[in-house]
């Protein structure tokens, strides 16, 4: 019997999370990185902690944040793993520790993050 | 590399730094597949701040205050730029990407999917920020 290969897993995470940031990606980081630091459109107690709090607490809000960083991890996981390979490191062990073993830690602390807020 | 080149045991290997600037087609790629570095980059950043908020609101408030140092605030500028280049560049090579897709009997055109895409990005990305205004 033929080993089942393991790649699709790591496609499906790619494709999902690519799909994922370039539909929120750039709404994401204009609201977290220059929107509110600015005080432009948006008012700073937005991202209050009280108000981060609420929306981490909300389940709806754990699943976001859960999404968003799992799968942008993933997806930049894998595709800087393919493309090593251009710059001249070659598909090894050690190379996709460094990506994946990045992305899974990642992604435990992100589990652990949105569990400790508390609900 | 050189003195290496006429040594019988070691044969001459083509050197790859730089491969990709020689052509504009390859530029594109690269700076494409670069995004990813972006993209990591602001999930980290993301974790950082949950973790933040998972700590305490000191920590939490520490986490806001980075993000409104200049030095935060010019690399945000450039996130935000390869985010769109990301988002320009993933629904560009969807149509190679993705199955092929049938209308009538009839392949549905690459630019008509490129540009669904886009537009789908738009209207998400409206509806995000209206959705964050609505909470201010």
């Amino acid at each position: 019997m033929m080993k089942r290969s393991n790649a699709p897993i790591f496609w499906a995470l790619f494709g999902a999370g690519g799909m994922l940031s370039a539909l929120t990606g750039p709404a994401l980081v204009f609201i977290t990185g220059l929107a509110v630091p600015l005080g432009l459109m948006f008012a700073p107690e937005m991202m209050s902690y009280e108000r981060t709090l609420g929306f981490a607490q909300h389940i709806a809000g754990k699943f976001f944040i859960l999404a968003v960083i799992v799968l942008y991890l993933w997806h930049a996981a894998h595709r800087i793993y393919k493309s090593l390979h251009d710059v001249g490191i070659h598909p090894s062990p050690a190379s996709r520790m460094a990506c994946y073993g990045t992305a899974m830690a990642g992604s435990l602390l992100a589990v652990y993050g949105v569990l400790a807020v508390g609900f | 590399m050189s003195d290496m080149q006429h040594d019988a045991r070691r044969p001459y290997v083509r050197p790859m730094t730089g491969w990709w600037r020689k052509n504009p087609y390859f530029v594109c790629y690269m700076l494409r597949e670069g995004t990813a570095l972006v993209v990591a980059a602001y999930a980290m950043v993301l974790l950082t701040g949950l973790l933040c908020l998972a700590t305490s609101e000191a920590a939490f408030n520490g986490w806001l205050a980075v993000l409104r140092h200049p030095f935060s605030i010019a690399l945000h500028l450039l996130a935000l730029a390869a985010m769109v280049y990301h988002t320009w560049s993933w629904f560009d090579i969807m149509p190679k990407t993705m199955p092929p897709v049938y209308a009538g009997g009839k392949r549905v055109p690459r630019h008509v999917i490129t540009r669904a895409g886009i537009v789908t990005a738009i209207v998400v990305t409206l509806l995000i920020l209206l959705l964050t205004w609505s909470l201010t």
